[in-house]
């Protein structure tokens, strides 16, 4: 049972990844598409976590924390960079 | 493992996809940014949530292993969705002129920090020299 759900989360996750690509390629201004690319980052934690459970390895989970961190930097540093016109100040 | 957990796994598997999904499609369809920010915080919050909690399940009932991780990414994401929230809206105030004149007065004479520089009052030097 849980291999159906995780394929059919798979499906959904990879769906949800194409929605965001798509925000990414299309999105009329800066800030939707540094949204868009936070969002593809939460999904790549869902999907890293899936993966996790699916091979039932538990060294994934320093992955999604990776990710975690490293997409909150960059979001939070290219706002900054709109913001302020630097990152660093 | 028993099948009550193998039925509860499976279930949040799926709630979990279900929300990050819908963040995700309401991120694609919304019409502006101020309504496109609300998808991805559901997916933040109820959809990692519900999988991570599901990773957690699984991994107490397989390898009697309870591990902290998960715990760790969960409260990570939680803390840091509305500060993504608030920058990208901030940066979308800064970008989009026509936002600005439908915000509400500040009722001082600086207008909002997203716009203006810090009061001089609230400077820890000497009173400012323009006031």
């Amino acid at each position: 049972m849980i291999v159906i759900a995780c394929a059919i989360a798979f499906v959904a996750i990879s769906a949800a990844i194409l929605l965001c690509l798509y925000r990414v390629l299309v999105g009329p201004d800066m800030p939707t598409r540094i949204l868009a690319l936070d969002t593809l980052t939460i999904n790549a934690i869902g999907l890293v976590v899936l993966a996790g459970i699916y091979w039932g390895t538990e060294i994934y989970f320093e992955v999604a924390l990776l990710f975690a961190m490293v997409g909150f930097l960059t979001t939070v540093a290219y706002c900054k960079y709109i913001l302020r016109g630097n990152v660093m100040e | 493992m028993t099948d009550f957990g193998d039925i509860a796994v499976a279930g949040l598997i799926c709630l979990g996809a279900f929300f990050l999904f819908v963040g995700s499609l309401g991120l694609a369809k919304l019409p502006d940014l101020m309504r496109r920010l609300h998808g991805p915080t559901k997916a933040t919050t109820l959809g990692i949530g519900a999988v991570l909690i599901a990773s957690m399940l699984y991994f107490l009932l397989n390898g009697d292993t309870f591990s902290i991780q998960e715990l760790l990414i969960t409260t990570f994401l939680f803390l840091t969705a509305p500060v993504t929230a608030l920058m990208v809206a901030k940066a979308h105030l800064l970008l989009d002129k026509s936002e600005r004149k439908n915000l509400s007065p500040t009722g001082r004479k600086v207008d909002w920090s997203v716009f203006d520089a810090p009061p001089p009052e609230q400077s820890q030097g000497s009173p400012s020299k323009d006031s």
